[in-house]
């Protein structure tokens, strides 16, 4: 078993949480993963993006240049790191900021989810990440949807208990959007 | 070593995990990036394990409360990066030649003067070759992952106490902030009687005790250096190395931390397309695994070394397989962050494939 993914969004959009969050299932699991956040001298309404290698073998760089899965949550993301997803790769693209005739379709398996709307019409924008995540376990197969959503608790905060269910749901309907 | 709960921890966090399983009890810190984790982590910490934690005036102060908690016997250790490991140096050198025992971390980050906050190598020389003025040693630990960063912190503390000496944990940006599932255990009780022959306690019963580098008497600086060298060269035995895939290697990539991990990736690709590629990944910079190399030279293997500086280690290769094999060598410059890709080229070139 392999998988790796960058996610990549404006910082905000809780792309480092989710990158914890798909981490956490792993671990939980028992496989192998490794996390690494781009950080430091990054500017405000810039791209953040984290890389999440999962494996049932020893893993080796936790920097993958070009990866079998992308999470693009905006528009610079997406113009970043498209190019260098590997043929047949998964790709989560935000058509809520992105135009869908912007993403590549025919040499990767793309799949277009309408994060922002999806989150709105749950009544909380910031479930955003939720949903992108969601919709990536879904295409990727990369464990099951329930797996993540067990591990909610290990990246939200005691104080934030109470909004677990809510997390959990987005992480559905994100699912779902990919299910198509 | 580390039996108890996994945590998902990064490298930064591991190594003070490490420190307080070690029964670490002082911390001095100053901040730079990429580290700053480790003196954040500490500043909660140190006070809960009964300890002291001070954010010092300066790198330079910081290593000089090092030695006088050393001084007194005291499990203690300090952090910083590139910049701010200079800046440690002479005390370094003071507790070398003083012959004190504590821990010296560096997350290293692109050089030379301020360089960046990213990734680098470029203080492999600094480490292993004695960064400050005279005849001395540090032992030199090179974690690649965040467990090793955990158990070779404890290790660290371990040997300090062992040689009466500095130990240098050598990492670097993306070991300090990635993170990986590690276990931890519970602190060791560290024996009373630890370093019970020469630690400064008082003087109350017993003759007073003088810890010092200065040594003015006729001969007796030339007697201390002897000791000293004698000492470096009996930690000949704690040399440590990861071999992967090097038993049938036409050719084995030297490479020793992060970069060690990535390689490893590229050597996996290439073997499964049939090359006969391997690694071999010093884990102590000093002492050095050159029996070893000469091991694997004897096997008639050819080498390629990989590093992220412009050629550092090389050398110590180089030194290693003197006149039984050559090094080639790539360097892939700090500033950029390595991936597998980068790699995969030079290696293919030195397999004439």
């Amino acid at each position: 078993m392999y998988q790796d993914v960058i996610i990549a969004g404006f910082g905000g959009q809780g792309v480092l949480l989710i990158g914890n969050l798909l981490a956490y299932a792993a671990m939980d699991q028992g496989l192998n993963v490794t996390y690494i956040p781009v950080y430091g001298a990054e500017m405000r309404g810039g791209t953040a993006n984290c890389t999440v290698v999962i494996s049932d073998e020893e893993i080796g760089s936790p920097i993958i240049h070009r990866p079998i899965g992308l999470i693009a949550m905006n528009r610079p993301s997406l113009d970043k790191f498209q190019a260098r997803l590997k043929d047949g790769g998964v790709m989560i693209v935000n058509s809520s900021l992105i135009d869908p005739g912007l993403a590549e379709k025919t040499r990767i398996k793309t799949f277009m989810v309408p994060m922002n709307q999806i989150a709105d019409s749950m009544g909380n924008p910031r479930l955003v990440n939720m949903v992108a995540i969601g919709a990536f376990i879904q295409a990727s197969g990369a464990m099951p949807v329930e797996t993540v959503v067990k591990s909610l608790g290990q990246v939200i905060s005691p104080h934030y208990k109470h909004m677990i269910p809510q997390n959990a749901e987005a992480i559905e309907a994100g699912a779902k959007a990919a299910r198509g | 070593m580390s039996t108890g709960k996994k945590l998902f921890i990064k490298g930064n966090e591991a190594v003070a995990y490490g420190a307080l399983a070690a029964g670490c009890k002082c911390f001095f810190g100053y901040p730079i990036t990429p580290q700053n984790d480790i003196p954040e982590f500490m500043s909660k910490a140190m006070p809960k394990a009964g300890g002291q934690f001070v954010q010092a005036e300066s790198e330079v102060a910081a290593a000089n409360m090092l030695l006088g908690a050393a001084a007194c016997g005291v499990r203690a250790m300090t952090s910083s990066s590139s910049p701010g490991v200079s800046l440690k140096q002479e005390a370094i050198s003071y507790m070398a030649g003083s012959e004190l025992p504590g821990v010296i971390v560096n997350m290293n980050r692109g050089g030379p003067g301020l360089g960046d906050i990213g990734p680098s190598q470029g203080d492999y020389f600094q480490s292993v070759k004695g960064g400050g003025h005279g005849d001395y040693r540090t032992l030199v630990l090179a974690p690649g992952n965040c467990q090793e960063a955990y158990d070779l912190t404890m290790l660290a503390f371990d040997l300090a106490y062992k040689y009466t000496n500095p130990v240098l944990i050598l990492g670097d940006a993306i070991l300090g902030q990635m993170k990986e599932p590690v276990s931890v255990g519970e602190p060791i009780a560290v024996d009373e009687a630890e370093g019970g022959d020469w630690k400064l306690t008082g003087a109350k019963g017993r003759p007073y005790r003088i810890l010092k580098s200065l040594h003015l008497e006729e001969g007796s600086l030339a007697e201390h250096n002897l000791k000293l060298a004698a000492k470096y060269e009996s930690m000949r035995g704690e040399v440590r190395f990861e071999s992967f895939e090097t038993k049938d290697a036409e050719l084995v990539v030297v490479a020793y931390g992060s970069i060690g991990r990535i390689v490893k990736t590229v050597v996996r690709k290439l073997r499964q397309e049939g090359l006969k590629v391997g690694l071999f990944r010093p884990i102590t910079l000093y002492p050095y695994p050159s029996a070893a190399l000469v091991e694997l030279a004897q096997e008639g293997k050819r080498f390629l070394t990989v590093e992220h500086n412009m050629g550092q280690m090389i050398e110590d290769v180089r030194l290693s397989l003197c006149g039984l094999a050559d090094s080639a060598f790539f360097g892939f410059p700090p500033g950029n962050m390595p991936t597998p890709e980068d790699f995969e080229q030079p290696v293919r070139q030195a397999l004439g494939r």
